[in-house]
């Protein structure tokens, strides 16, 4: 057992000790990702309904997803929901941030704070509200509705992770750009903005996932030809069940896992 | 040195002088700035020191242009440049931090400057070249910023700062992050820079030290105020305030009577006569470490010197040097440097010893008496 007694760290602390911490910890990480996978076997499953474990495999849900119109058109929304939500959510989310990092006035965290609290207050609240004012605007079951709805959900991620990159950069550097006769603005692009670069893709990336995975805001404000995805997996569980929500499932997991690990990936170049 | 500007349109080609004139700036009730009026000379190597919070980088920064003075006038020559934004400033600024720009190469920071005013790729490459050379660091252009060691990055902010020919160079404590044996080096590597260049410099630190090395006159700054402005020299020499005389070098402060016959006296004995043209309630005697020494026997004074009896307290022997505390009363300590040269450690004033203090009639700085600073 060369391996149960060797050290795990730099300090003199044994895998062997460490035993029951990784019993622990893999027991919570099967919790975690569980529930999230299971849809993977179920998904190709050849039964009408949803089962698991399947009793004969097939791929034919996916093939029904990807032959339905309905089903294509409401990913075709969410798809064009989420880039739409990207592009106007990462500039404006990264000029807030970095608006509030530079000014130094007294009120920024007071605006920081306010700016984020699509974050912090009951998405179901914000739906509702939502709503309520779009039935006026007359903005309800249209792109630019939920697309509005969707940046004002992103941008407070957008804002922490560029407020998080600006926190480790020098901002003497744009000073010195400026000395050097450069504008603010022509500091900010050639100097500042290479340097946050990979954190503001991250942050693009979180935008049109925090859009493309969003429902609830969904259910109330999309609608008719312009539902979106999950609006649709939503009415289609309540309505009839059938495994095409699990080849679906299965298919936004794929894409959101890629995206996340994307953003992994381009945060450790930063570094 | 360059010539004291002659206001008019002939300043040198390559140097602008600074006219600062009751510059103020208030961060809240605080003044930062009070009123500010300073003179830069053509040309000179001017530094700005003081304590932390004196004001000394905010007037730095106003004169880059990276803060608005509430009232007051910064001119460059005759030009009024209050309100003009750094990039139109054609100043040269290095920080502490050194700022380089770690997405491009050594070459690619010295040329941004060049490239933002368009000169031509053929003339870049040149100039990069021959800035490199002067802060020498030739061949070094196409290495990352973060190959470099810290006294390099130092040559390269400063190679950025002058390659495109500002006519005034600021710098921001840029030697502070360096350890001693190099921060020594570049001070005087500065210094030659500067002769060369010729360029206005506005060198602002809180290292006294650095200050008396490097600069042809030095502003010394408290609470927003400038508490002296002269050459290294007469600052160290003939401090105009016990701020200056306290802040600069080391000194102990001797608060002064005065007799009926009007001389100036301590404790009953004689020290000179007050300062002709001088107009204060009070005067007191500054004491530096380095012009007091221990006389054999306590020998009777001469006309020559002021005498203080007392008691060593400690003496600590530093290298070149050792100083010993001698206490002439119950709270006034006397610091008496002497040089160590040939001298054996059994000849140091001992613990205990009592000993006479002379100091020379010469050496003795006389400033107004304040009563609290």
């Amino acid at each position: 057992m060369n391996w149960w007694s060797s050290p795990a760290s730099d300090t003199q602390v044994t895998h062997g000790d460490r035993f029951w911490l990784y019993v622990v910890a893999s027991i919570i990480m099967l919790l975690l990702v569980l529930p999230t996978f299971i849809v993977i076997p179920m998904s190709f499953s050849d039964s009408q309904y949803l089962e698991f474990p399947p009793s004969n495999w097939s791929a034919r849900w996916y093939e029904v997803y990807l032959g339905s119109t309905k089903w294509m058109r409401a990913t075709a929304t969410s798809v064009q929901v989420g880039i739409i939500t990207m592009l106007v959510a990462t500039p404006l989310g990264t000029m807030a941030a970095y608006a509030l990092f530079v000014s130094g006035h007294r009120a920024t965290r007071a605006l920081f704070l306010f700016l984020i609290t699509p974050m912090i207050v009951p998405v179901i609240l914000i739906a509702i509200g939502v709503f309520y004012a779009y039935g006026r605007a007359g903005l309800n079951n249209t792109i630019t509705g939920l697309v509005l709805a969707h940046t004002a959900m992103a941008i407070p991620l957008v804002m922490i992770v560029i407020t998080a990159a600006l926190r480790s950069y020098d901002l003497n550097q744009e000073r010195v750009a400026r000395s050097l006769g450069a504008t603010r603005v022509k500091a900010f692009f050639l100097i500042t903005l290479p340097q946050i670069r990979f954190s503001v893709v991250t942050a693009a990336l979180l935008s049109f996932l925090t859009s493309f995975d969003e429902v609830i805001i969904a259910i109330f404000v999309s609608g008719g030809v312009n539902a979106t995805l999950t609006k649709h997996m939503f009415s289609a569980l309540r309505d009839f069940i059938d495994p095409t929500i699990a080849a679906i499932s299965t298919i936004m997991v794929l894409v959101s896992t890629v995206l996340l690990l994307l953003t992994q990936f381009i945060g450790a170049r930063e570094k | 040195m360059a010539s004291n500007n002659n206001s008019g349109s002939g300043h040198d080609a390559t140097a602008l002088p600074i006219h600062i004139s009751s510059l103020t700036k208030k961060y809240g009730d605080l003044y930062a700035l009070d009123s500010v009026d300073l003179e830069i000379r053509s040309g000179e190597f001017l530094t700005l020191l003081g304590p932390s919070g004196s004001g000394k980088t905010t007037l730095l920064m106003a004169i880059a242009g990276f803060n608005r003075p509430d009232s007051g006038s910064i001119r460059f020559g005759e030009q009024e440049v209050i309100l003009t934004p750094p990039h139109q400033r054609n100043v040269g600024m290095v920080f502490q931090s050194y700022a380089l720009f770690p997405h491009m190469s050594v070459a690619g920071n010295i040329a941004f400057p060049l490239k933002l005013r368009g000169v031509s790729a053929g003339e870049i490459e040149e100039r990069v070249t021959e800035a490199l050379e002067t802060v020498q660091l030739s061949g070094l252009g196409e290495r990352g910023i973060d190959q470099l060691s810290g006294g390099q990055r130092q040559r390269v902010a400063l190679a950025r700062a002058f390659v495109f020919g500002p006519r005034i160079l600021l710098m921001d404590e840029p030697l502070s992050a360096l350890d001693k044996k190099l921060r020594e080096r570049m001070q005087i590597e500065l210094k030659i820079l500067h002769r060369k260049l010729g360029v206005t410099t506005v060198y602002v630190t809180h290292d006294q030290r650095e200050a008396l090395t490097m600069s042809d006159r030095i502003a010394v700054i408290n609470h927003g105020r400038l508490a002296q402005v002269d050459t290294p020299e007469v600052i160290y020499n003939h401090p105009a305030n016990a701020f200056v005389a306290d802040f600069i070098g080391e000194s102990t402060m001797l608060d002064l009577d005065q007799d009926k016959a009007g001389n100036l006296t301590y404790k009953g004995s004689k020290i000179s006569k007050p300062p002709s043209g001088g107009n204060a309630d009070g005067w007191s005697l500054v004491v530096r470490p380095e012009h007091l020494s221990i006389m054999a026997n306590g020998k009777a004074s001469t006309d020559r010197t002021i005498v203080f009896k007392g008691t060593v307290t400690e003496t600590v022997f530093q290298g070149e040097t050792a100083f010993s505390i001698v206490a002439i009363d119950d709270d006034t300590e006397l610091l008496v440097r002497f040089g160590t040269g040939s001298k054996a450690k059994s000849t140091y004033p001992q613990s205990g010893e009592q000993v006479s203090v002379g100091l020379g009639r010469d050496d003795a700085i006389l400033i107004p008496r304040e009563d609290q600073p």
